[in-house]
């Protein structure tokens, strides 16, 4: 018997969850974007009031302006949106336990073996959307499907608060009439390149030869080709499989764009004292560093490396960090955003060779430093101690990294 | 229209199966309500004040009216 595969996805989650907490805005237009004084001025989500006044997720907030006067904007309020998400999942959890989170407003529920006792997809899926209503005051749409792939198209293909199917015997006139951009992993590179084949809509892509997919993209030919022609086995994922901290991670857009390498240094410094004493607070040490670079085109990379010996101290982070940025940047554009992330995290007692070459005396100490650094920190307040490069920059070192740290949702922007 | 979010003292127990039930708010005006009966309990949002908690459907002087547990272990009201 084939799957039962649903995906939800919440509508304009941040903008709908500030709606049902501001009800004096009822019918007007508002936005969740950053704050437009110190230039956090992007939007990272409009209301569909918004939307149809042409404001986009990314925009800057004077953009935003123009095109729509009488736009709200709305400080963002992580915690109150990871409160809902959890909220959320207590409700896909009364449906099935498997279920795979894809942001943070977005998942997959596998319902096959809930048919005999909660419905069938549909049933379930109307429920769902009919709860989601009533107790969390927002909308979904949802897609049914008997694979992943499909049943996201499904959630895409119409919004807000919808339901659509996405079966065996009608995706081929559903989905295939679909820009082939809607596929997921379909990004604008391999958009290009498949364009450039004439390849438009998914049905396009799926009557492709595999062979010249396969030569034109690599194994990402085949399995988009796959993809499109609905052969998508990939299972959904339990719940709770995976560590409860995979990584450790602070991104930040800096109060200016950044121009030089020393700019960049001071915000890796901060980002990576967050990033480490987080760490240390938890107990963990990373064996791998990751940045992560935004140009103010919003066109952004990530380059990770596995360094020798795990680790929680700020400088050792820090100049991996710095190392990894000089390999990968050019400094064709000037620099919006940046983040540092330590991930293959360890726990504090995990043992390991030492290398011959560098001085354990030397790194104890600087753990010992980094722990004196936490402590006056914790009494006296983040700014009581300072590295001596903060003092390059004070607009840029004026972030308390930790303390406003963002959340990013795993493979939003990927 | 307005917010009409009121956050309330409320007085509640906790019965021995772990239930936490509210016996009566403190009204802005500082008059004390007695909640004469818990008719339901479940989550839901209040669109009219904002918010989402589990909403206690309540009897006072003989007539409904909804009081909620927000998650930051706060109480409110729809207010008039």
């Amino acid at each position: 018997m084939g799957r039962t595969i649903l995906h939800s996805d919440v509508n304009c989650f941040y903008a709908s969850v500030e709606h049902l907490h501001h009800p004096e805005l009822e019918g007007k237009p508002i936005a969740v974007g950053g704050d437009p004084e110190s230039r956090h001025g992007i939007i990272l989500t409009a209301d569909y009031i918004a939307k149809k006044h042409g404001v986009k997720t990314g925009m800057a907030l004077w953009q935003a302006k123009q095109v729509c006067p009488e736009l709200t904007f709305i400080a963002p309020r992580m915690d109150l949106y990871l409160r809902f998400s959890r909220m959320a999942h207590e409700i896909y959890g009364d449906y099935t336990d498997l279920q795979e989170p894809y942001g943070i407003d977005e998942s997959w529920l596998d319902v096959s073996a809930s048919a005999s006792v909660k419905g069938d997809g549909e049933k379930i899926a109307k429920e769902i959307s009919n709860r989601m209503k009533k107790e969390l005051g927002i909308t979904v749409s949802i897609g049914i499907s008997y694979n992943k792939i499909f049943a996201k198209l499904g959630s895409d293909y119409k919004k807000p608060d919808a339901i659509t199917t996405m079966y065996e015997n009608e995706f081929q006139t559903k989905a295939w009439d679909l820009p082939v951009s809607d596929l997921l992993y379909v990004g604008r590179s391999t958009h290009q390149k498949l364009a450039r084949f004439g390849i438009k809509s998914i049905g396009d892509l799926a009557r492709t030869d595999e062979k010249m997919l396969n030569l034109q993209l690599g194994k990402m030919g085949s399995i988009l080709w796959a993809f499109a022609n609905g052969y998508d086995n990939s299972p959904v994922k339990i719940e709770n499989t995976h560590a409860p901290i995979k990584s450790v991670g602070n991104s930040t857009t800096t109060p200016r764009d950044l121009l030089t390498d020393e700019d960049v240094k001071i915000v890796l410094y901060m980002l990576s004292e967050s990033v480490a004493s987080r760490l240390r607070k938890n107990g963990f040490r990373c064996r791998v560093v990751e940045i992560s670079v935004r140009d103010n085109e919003l066109y952004s990379f990530t380059r990770q490396h596995k360094i020798m010996n795990a680790t929680n101290i700020t400088g050792e982070i820090a100049e991996e960090a710095y190392r990894i940025f000089k390999e990968n940047y050019t400094w064709h554009k000037p620099i919006r955003s940046i983040g540092v992330r330590g991930a293959d995290l360890v726990t504090d007692d995990y043992w390991e060779q030492i290398d011959l070459f560098c001085s354990m005396e030397k790194r104890e100490k600087l753990m010992k430093m980094d722990e004196a650094m936490d402590e006056l920190r914790r009494r006296f307040g983040y700014f009581c101690v300072q590295r001596g490069i903060m003092y390059q920059d004070k607009i840029l070192s004026t972030l308390d990294a930790e303390s406003t740290h963002t959340v990013h949702p795993h493979g939003y922007f990927g | 229209m307005e917010s009409s979010k009121v956050y309330v003292d409320v007085n509640a127990t906790f019965s021995k199966d772990g239930r936490l039930i509210p016996k009566s708010f403190i009204w802005t005006d500082g008059h004390q309500y007695e909640i004469q009966m818990v008719k339901d309990v479940c989550r839901a949002a209040s669109r009219k004040a904002g918010g989402v908690g589990i909403r206690y459907t309540c009897i006072i002087d003989g007539r409904e009216s909804h009081l909620y547990y927000e998650d930051n272990n706060m109480w409110f009201v729809e207010g008039k």
